[in-house]
């Protein structure tokens, strides 16, 4: 089946990261760069939470009516890929603080955003 | 231009390649692997927490967490750092004040906020929330509250604190469950309760609580220390 809920997931997580890709390439303002990577983090949590997904099964929390602890190893899907994204949330937080930080700094210095205006790394 | 025309193009070849080996190589999987099988099937027994997703992160791999709150201290005090600047000496009273919407906002959303995200990360092991959830939420408040007045300087020292000893806690708490209990970050020294009570799943609720404290503080002190270094515009 084509358009199933797995599907969908997976060609959205690629089509992020390769927008998120491209978008870092190709610009030269740092915070356009910057707004490129978090689209690239976004795919790739999307990516990690699509490969525990399992069709017709429901979330790994006991409630105790439809999920109980005999059946929830025939009805729940896979906790460690969403326990992995939940932290990988956060970090990608702090990520994109530190990157607007160094932007920031990078401007308080030089007083410009482009990207090819900092060529001390290159030779 | 042809430069980006070119990359385009590579970034077009990465991506059929990506979208062929992960389509080839992913497979509905019919039954869980042999980790998520573990988990689920002796996670009530084990440790008692409601959500297994709470019990992996904080007790199976709770040193995975313990890492990633370090990462994001780190990440915290780097800014804190690149930030710091000499005390304005602007005057006091020149200050426009936030926008009637924020200001009027900020007076109802806030308490309710932080009321939510500490019920988030209280009921952690219940339901699906937790420390890093509940201290999001409470980063928003935070957020909130600077947009509304945004030339008045919230003191960071109370969060550096509430960071400061929750970190220390929670570590504390780990070693706790490696004298009284299996190991290192080992919940199981509290009496695991009734399940889906609030006081169940040993020391989870207590570790959450710690995370989102934390989480809460660091989000809070980021967006306050860049919120500080803002010129005022009027």
């Amino acid at each position: 089946m084509l358009l199933s809920i797995e599907n969908i997931a997976l060609a959205s997580g690629i089509l992020l990261i390769l927008i998120g890709l491209l978008g870092a390439l190709t610009n030269k303002n740092i915070i356009r760069m910057i707004v490129a990577f978090s689209i690239f983090d976004t795919g790739v949590n999307i990516l990690i939470v699509t490969f525990g997904y399992m069709p017709g099964r429901t979330a790994p929390i006991i409630d105790g009516a439809k999920v109980t602890a005999q059946n929830i190893a025939q009805v729940a899907i896979d906790p460690v890929p969403q326990a992995l994204v939940l932290t990988a949330i956060v970090i990608g937080f702090g990520v994109t603080a530190l990157m607007l930080v160094f932007a920031l700094k990078m401007h308080e210095k030089r007083k410009s955003l482009d990207i090819n205006d900092y060529t001390d790394l290159k030779w | 231009m042809l430069k980006n025309s070119f990359i385009a193009l590579l970034v077009l070849a990465f991506g059929v390649l990506l979208f062929h080996g992960v389509v080839k190589l992913y497979k509905v999987p019919e039954k869980l692997n042999r980790t998520a099988e573990f988990y689920n099937s002796n996670e009530a027994s084990q440790i008692g927490a409601a959500n297994v997703v709470t019990a992996v992160v904080v007790t199976y791999r709770g040193l995975y967490t313990l890492g990633e709150v370090t990462v994001l201290f780190l990440a915290a005090s780097v800014i804190g750092f690149f930030l710091k600047r000499k005390k304005k000496t602007a005057p006091v009273d020149a200050k426009p004040a936030g926008s009637e919407l924020m200001t009027t906002a900020s007076k109802v959303l806030v308490p309710g906020s932080i009321i939510l995200g500490v019920y988030v990360f209280v009921n952690g092991h219940l339901t699906p929330g937790g420390g890093f959830q509940g201290g999001a939420i409470i980063g928003t408040a935070i957020l909130l509250l600077a947009l509304a007045n945004p030339t008045y300087s919230i003191s960071k020292k109370v969060f550096h604190w509430i960071e400061s000893i929750s970190g220390f806690v929670f570590v504390a708490i780990g070693l706790a469950g490696l004298l009284l209990a299996g190991g290192f970050l080992d919940t199981r020294f509290l009496p695991n309760g009734e399940m889906l009570s609030l006081f169940s799943a040993g020391a989870i609720p207590l570790i959450y609580s710690m995370i989102g404290l934390k989480v809460g503080s660091e989000i809070s002190g980021i967006i306050l220390e860049l919120n500080d270094t803002q010129p005022n515009q009027d």
